[in-house]
């Protein structure tokens, strides 16, 4: 019922977009069935395959990079009071700062390239991870640490049995959002500068007049977007199945 | 009866306050080698502060606790610690039997002799059966015998329980009596335990000490002198028994009318 009532909604959607673009309505909006011609196309002769490759490369090398050095700078902040009190004012103003005021400075750095891209999403995401990170860390329920310390337990059966599960399922969530900031970034990126992949695409096919390619490419942003989300969802559900949250059986 | 050797845990004027609350003053008392302590006093009392000073994890304001001579700054390793908030102390990342392994990892034992710790243990509570469950499938009983398990597979030389069948039923609560009971005679474990229950306390103990009080300090150390060997049935139809409990009772409720106005709940 829930399935088929979501299905209802795209159809509905692509009907009505079906309808005023072929209609006019939409000026030099192409209709979704051209599009999904389009998308078909890029699958087919394979010219599709390269700039995803681009994309997937920048998304996966800043999200490894923001999640390692996230957790390596917000693990020691977060066990310790007096270091996150120290260091809350400048990580709220570090990561209000958007990623993308930085495109100039990597261009000219590092020119327009997959390394820009990947630093400027790594700049966007690692915050997420960094906070997620330390709510983690303090999240620690005060009756589990005094039992490791009743017993003595070794500093690292602490840190791998009490200090990481504690944090995991916050850490699981910083790397899920980390995941959509790293390609939302990554994407825009290779818009403004540009530097490959989708985001150049579809750039490139908008100055060219190939509206049915450009928007072939925005779906496929859409659909790698959604892949990720749920790859992430599912990794989470079967990592933390202990937790309150994703607990099948409770009593 | 245990002989009266040198105490394997003495506090000796513990003080502690919260602030401007001060909880426990001058609390003194000792524990000898597989000597049964319980503690009896009304809620809010100080009993679980008081455990804490003595398992070093939260350190009194004055005086001091020593464990076989020495001055306990932070936990020992021979104590072991059942929490009155059990259901916090098991990891619910972690299977009961985990759990149960967890304090033996440091112990330098092998992996079998670590798993007939653990099943040993599980039995003892009745739980054989339970290994392989997440706490949190399990019921609040179930929840607080695995951390009696858990303390148990580790074999402290001093285990320290607060109410620590709080949550079981009538029947349930007579077996880990006894078998705490068996503990003690069977592996000279020194056991302090925090309860509510006087009649619980008189059954257990070698000794009753009362708390009470603002702030609370000992309001009498009572020994007890029923033997080893009780039993259910058998020790609490005694007169000695029925008279030591009426005793005890008497003494809580003159200590609560004279010095706490507002008598506690329990
Ligand atoms: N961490 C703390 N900070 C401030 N006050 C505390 C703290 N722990 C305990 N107290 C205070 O100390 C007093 C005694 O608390 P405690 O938990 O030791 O009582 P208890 O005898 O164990 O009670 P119960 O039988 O209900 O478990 C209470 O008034 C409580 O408010
Ligand atoms: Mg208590």
């Amino acid at each position: 019922m829930n399935r088929l009532s979501q299905l209802g909604v795209i159809v509905l959607v692509l009907g009505a977009w079906q309808v005023a673009a072929a209609t006019g309505q939409l000026g030099a909006v192409p209709t979704p069935l051209v599009v999904a011609g389009a998308v078909l196309g890029l699958v087919l002769d394979g010219s599709g395959w390269g700039p995803l490759a681009e994309t997937l490369a920048s998304w996966f090398i800043s999200l490894l990079l923001a999640v390692v050095i996230g957790v390596i700078i917000g693990f020691p902040l977060g066990v310790s009071r007096v270091t996150y009190r120290m260091s809350v004012v400048t990580l709220d103003f570090l990561r209000t700062i958007p990623a993308l005021v930085f495109v100039p400075l990597v261009v000219l750095l590092y020119g327009a390239g997959l390394q820009s891209t990947i630093l400027l999403a790594f700049f966007g995401a690692v915050w997420a991870m960094v906070m997620q990170t330390i709510y983690g860390a303090r999240d620690l329920d005060p009756v589990a640490r005094d039992t490791f310390r009743s017993f003595g337990v070794r500093r690292w059966d602490t840190v791998t049995r009490l200090l990481l599960p504690t944090a995991l399922p916050y850490m699981a969530t910083g790397v899920r959002l980390a995941a959509a900031i790293c390609l939302l970034i990554s994407i825009s990126a290779q818009i403004v500068i540009p530097a490959g992949g989708f985001g150049e695409q579809i750039v490139v096919h908008q100055l060219s007049g190939a509206l049915p390619e450009m928007f072939a490419y925005i779906v496929l942003c859409g659909v790698l977007g959604m892949a990720i989300d749920s790859t992430f969802r599912w990794f989470e559900r079967s990592v933390l199945a202990w937790h309150p949250s994703h607990r099948k059986v409770s009593s | 009866m245990q002989s009266i050797s040198t105490p394997i845990l003495e506090a000796d004027g513990i003080g502690k306050s919260f602030g401007d609350n001060q909880v426990l003053s001058d609390v003194t008392f000792s524990v000898a080698k597989g000597q049964f302590v319980c503690i009896v006093g009304p809620s809010g009392t100080g009993k679980t502060t008081l455990l804490r000073a003595l398992s070093g994890l939260g350190p009194a304001n004055s005086g001091e606790v020593r464990v076989n001579g020495r001055v306990v700054v932070q936990p020992p390793a021979e104590l072991a610690v059942v929490f009155q908030d059990y259901s916090r102390s098991l990891m619910p990342w972690m299977k009961v039997g985990k759990n149960v392994e967890l304090p033996l990892r440091r112990l330098g034992l092998s992996r079998e002799e670590r798993r007939k710790r653990v099943e040993q243990a599980l039995r003892d509570v009745d739980l054989g059966h339970a290994e392989e469950l997440y706490p949190w499938q399990m019921s609040g009983g179930m929840q607080q015998r695995a951390a009696i398990a858990r303390s148990l597979a580790y074999r402290p030389e001093i285990l320290i329980m607060d109410e620590p069948f709080a949550s079981v039923d009538a029947q349930t609560r007579a077996d880990l009596e006894d078998l705490m009971l068996d503990i003690r005679d069977r592996l000279g474990v020194s056991i302090v335990l925090v309860t509510h229950d006087i009649e619980e306390a008189v059954y257990l103990g070698d000794k009753v000490i009362v708390l009470s009080g603002r702030p609370a300090s000992v309001a009498a150390s009572v020994e007890i002198p029923l033997g080893t060997g009780r039993d259910q049935i058998e020790t609490k139809s005694r007169p000695a028994y029925l008279e030591l409990r009426a005793e005890i009772h008497r003494m809580i409720m003159r200590k609560s009318d004279t010095v706490a106005p507002q008598r506690a709940p329990r």
